[in-house]
């Protein structure tokens, strides 16, 4: 602290620069502070929600332990609460659409990368990305009041007629249910499919492409047999990620499915899926137990996209990681 | 030529005009979609949607207005919870931060970006909604907001870490403190990403429906303060759709259009301001 | 300029070559491959000009010039990969055993004529599978293992991947590697190989051993190579040609390019002036 002086500035530089300094410092510090509450506080609401959820179902979890998941039976109102239902809702219907978005998806990929020129390219891409941006809410809209109606009055008259004997298109068919919800799914998760197949299909290295082209490969075996499998695990990335969101797929799914606890082998058949039976019930739940069951499905739900989304973040890293790490002796 | 090449070159050929049409039929859902949701709901779109409270159960006519207000407010809430959280928080991970800190608060950002939105929903319910015993506009922009963090923060992060070191060192070496170098030279400079990236956490939690299920409910009239349960246009989009009503079905499409609409523009103009550049000079 | 290159090497006949028992005398050598005419465009810009050659086969022909002359875009143009680029242009004639390359099928001209690059990039298989992708593709009869051994034997690399056929190409170090590369271009037997300054990512054992055997390599097939390494087209080479900003400004046998050059440029550019 500097002494009396009014006119002239302290003789001492040390005294003078310490003040200035700890002035700069003070206005750093807290910013720095202020600035890392926030950013704590992003940690603190992850770990508020892991908890809420772990809490929030523990009843469930100990009345029902294991058994929860091998459970068919949802009868709220006798207190029975099984998850297989949904669990199996959710997998069939994830199964269906990553059938159908997979192809399609990883072809368009492999179009935008390796095939087209590079304006068609990213116009294609940006289109793409709109595509990602659709709510969920309006693919539910579209599900329920055109590809439900479609599938009910052609598509699955179609597919009873000429596959009727295989125990997937048996039943009747009311244009909800498995399939459906399958099929909007599949048009959901394309969009993620194609834009980080085509970034990681990018990242390939030139010259491995020119390589079997110098071999005399023809362009799409250059790309099929070369480009492709180089990129293997940043793909299969791209499907993690794209079942992730399958799972967590609430309103459309809920829309087209038919909201019913049902397991069957038909896929005309309607039934329920995890995030479909929170979104349902959740908000009349009564009692203690009821709520908790719902809870304890939204941890399943949560662990398990969790998990994916951690391998697929690997398997894409995984492969830019060699297209980097190539040429070395 | 041999016929073996022939066939080689077929299959190339084929290929390339099959995974050109995956392409294509990717690329044509969006206008599939959009045109369905311009035919069908484009007439309905009227004054009396913007401005009428919803009509009584059974009886054609009303609006959404109280909708498009809720959705306003739920919005707003959201973006003052979640951006500041998400833009402040970047703030210590680029310039202030360990990168074990760093390490940590990204992981957690991660998280709850891939967490699935029902989940997010009860969630919010369990902090915002039980203690009260109340449904309210509240806990829904709690969870919209919530749900603007993660991407807020990565991105923000993002394009501050990109504004080049040349910068931030001409700054200090004028003596100016590291908050200050923050505030007028590297936020500046980062400013067209970080826009960007609000943008885009906004377009994305305005068409979420399922966090809204059981924070904000519904409501068929206006929604007074802040503390009663609201209608939104994607909960409403949601219930008209799944109703027997054709009236109610045509207000489900005109609510989608302009929820759609609003999303697409926001995304648009959010790549456009993007692809302007960063906007560190040269 | 080129009326020079012209009376140097005419395209039918090669001047005699007075040193060394392993260069022949006097007989006029076969070309291989003749390169008349050729210009070049990348975009707009022109980076290749009037270029006339003649490769002579079951010989090295080197490429030598400074950075940027032209060298490797030159030599891309002979397997015509320079059309992966897509703005690429170009105009003359290239034969190969007297038919122009440009009219013919791509595919099967680069299973005639192979190519080795700058920087090892086997494929993500294994040793075995790198080596028989180009017979696989080509739907050959032969017996993989047997093709796959003589490749690798002619690559001077079968004694230390014998046991390992299976193992990952990436397990390699990086000469081994890029003789790997040299045994896959080799596997669909071409008539000509074509070698990007194949030596430059690698250490100096590696470049010998890889020089040793382009030298041996030259009974099976025409080579030509690009090198920034005089000293190595020196060594290896029975044909040089210098380019300098798009041209060739000589083309002559080696012995006599590198000890009388005739244009002041050459004599330079060996001479270590510029480069």
């Amino acid at each position: 602290m500097s002494t009396s002086s009014t006119t002239l500035p302290s003789a001492d530089p040390l005294v003078g620069s310490r003040s200035f300094l700890s002035r700069l410092r003070e206005g750093d510090e807290i910013v720095r502070l202020i600035t890392f509450l926030f950013a704590a506080s992003v940690v603190l609401i992850t770990l508020l929600l892991v908890f809420e959820l772990w809490q929030g179902s523990v009843l469930a979890r100990h009345k029902f332990g294991f058994a929860f998941f091998a459970t068919r039976v949802w009868d709220p109102n006798a207190g029975e609460f099984g998850a297989l239902p949904f669990i199996f809702g959710t997998l069939v219907t994830s199964i269906v659409a990553l059938l159908i978005a997979v192809p399609l998806g990883i072809g368009a990929a492999i179009f935008l990368a390796e095939l087209a020129p590079a304006r068609v390219s990213d116009t294609l891409e940006f289109f793409i990305d709109l595509l990602a941006a659709v709510p969920s809410v309006i693919y539910g809209l579209l599900g329920f009041l055109f590809v439900v109606p479609l599938m009910r009055d052609y598509i699955q008259p179609r597919l009873k007629d000429s596959l009727g004997f295989l125990p997937f298109f048996k039943g009747p068919a009311y244009g909800i249910g498995f399939l459906t919800a399958g099929l909007v799914l599949a048009i959901m998760v394309i969009p993620y499919i194609i834009s980080v197949s085509r970034e990681v299909l990018l990242s390939v290295p030139r010259d491995q492409r020119e390589a079997a082209l110098a071999l005399g490969s023809t362009r799409w075996e250059s790309t099929w047999k070369v480009v492709v499998p180089f990129a293997r695990a940043g793909i299969m990335g791209s499907i993690f990620l794209a079942l992730a969101r399958a799972l967590g797929e609430t309103m459309a799914v809920t829309m087209v499915i038919g909201n019913t606890p049902a397991i069957s082998a038909s896929l005309f058949s309607p039934g329920y899926s995890i995030a479909a039976v929170i979104a349902n019930e959740f908000s009349e739940a009564t009692g203690d137990l009821y709520p908790q069951a719902l809870i304890e499905l939204g941890l399943v739900l949560f662990l398990l996209t969790f998990i994916l989304n951690g391998l697929a973040r690997i398997m894409i890293l995984a492969t830019s990681q060699r297209g980097s790490g190539m040429g070395n002796a | 030529m041999n016929p073996r090449l022939r066939w080689r070159k077929f299959v190339s050929n084929f290929m390339l005009t099959m995974t050109g049409l995956c392409a294509i039929v990717a690329v044509s859902v969006l206008f599939f979609i959009l045109g369905y949701l311009v035919y069908y709901g484009g007439t309905s779109i009227n004054w009396n949607f913007f401005t009428k409270l919803p009509a009584p159960v059974g009886e054609t006519g009303g609006g959404m207005a109280n909708a498009i207000v809720g959705s306003a407010k739920l919005l707003a809430l959201a973006t003052l919870f979640g951006v500041p959280i998400g833009f402040l928080g970047a703030i210590y991970l680029a310039e202030f931060s360990g990168s074990k800190v760093a390490f940590v608060v990204r992981y957690a950002a991660d998280l709850l970006n891939g967490a699935p939105s029902i989940v997010i929903g009860i969630f919010a319910f369990s902090i915002a909604v039980h203690p009260f015993k109340q449904f309210s506009t509240l806990a829904g922009g709690f969870a919209l907001g919530i749900m603007m963090i993660p991407i807020t923060l990565r991105s923000t992060e993002e394009f501050l870490l990109a504004v080049p070191r040349t910068l931030r060192e001409g700054a200090m070496a004028l003596g100016a403190s590291k908050w200050k170098t923050i505030a007028t030279v590297i936020v500046p400079a980062a400013y067209r990403g970080i826009l960007t990236a609000i943008l885009l956490a906004f377009a994305r939690v305005a068409g979420e429906t399922a966090p809204l299920l059981f924070t904000a409910l519904g409501n068929r009239y206006w929604s007074r303060g802040w503390t009663e349960p609201t209608a939104s246009l994607p909960v409403m989009i949601y219930n008209y759709g799944l109703s027997p009503y054709e009236d109610w079905h045509r207000q489900a499409w005109a609510a989608g259009l302009v929820l759609l609409a609003l999303i697409l523009v926001i995304n648009i103009v959010a790549r456009a301001i993007l692809s302007r550049g960063i906007s560190v000079p040269r | 300029m080129n009326a020079f290159v012209r009376s140097a090497v005419s395209v039918n006949i090669t001047p005699p070559v007075t040193t060394g028992a392993s260069r022949e005398t006097a007989a006029p050598a076969d070309m291989r491959m003749t390169i008349s005419k050729v210009n070049f465009w990348y975009g707009a810009k022109q980076t290749l000009f009037d270029i006339n050659l003649g490769i002579a086969t079951s010989k090295v022909t080197a490429l030598i010039g400074p950075s940027g002359c032209g060298k490797s875009t030159l030599l891309r143009t002979l397997d015509r990969m320079h059309e992966t680029v897509r703005h690429s242009r170009l105009e003359g004639e290239i034969l190969l055993d007297g038919k122009n390359i440009l009219d013919q099928d791509v595919t099967q001209l680069r299973r005639r004529v192979g190519m080795v690059f700058q920087r090892p990039n086997p494929f993500p298989k294994s040793i075995f599978e790198n080596v028989a992708y180009g017979l696989r593709i080509n739907g050959s009869k032969v017996p993989m293992g047997e093709a796959v051994e003589k490749s690798l034997r002619h690559a001077a690399l079968w004694d230390e991947v014998k046991d390992h056929l299976h193992k990952s190409a990436y397990e390699l170090s990086g000469g081994q590697q890029q003789r790997l590369c040299i045994a896959r271009a080799l596997a669909v037997e071409p008539e000509v190989l074509l070698l990007d300054e194949p030596c430059s990512a690698l250490d100096p054992i590696s470049t010998a051993k890889i020089e040793e055997l382009l030298v041996q390599l030259k009974d099976l097939c025409t080579i030509v190579t690009v090198t920034h390494n005089m000293q190595q087209a020196a060594r290896i080479s029975d044909f040089t040609a210098f380019l300098l900003n798009g041209q060739v400004i000589e083309f002559s046998p080696t012995p006599q390019l590198f000890t009388k050059p005739t244009d002041p440029r050459t004599e330079a550019y060996i001479t270590g002036r510029f480069g």
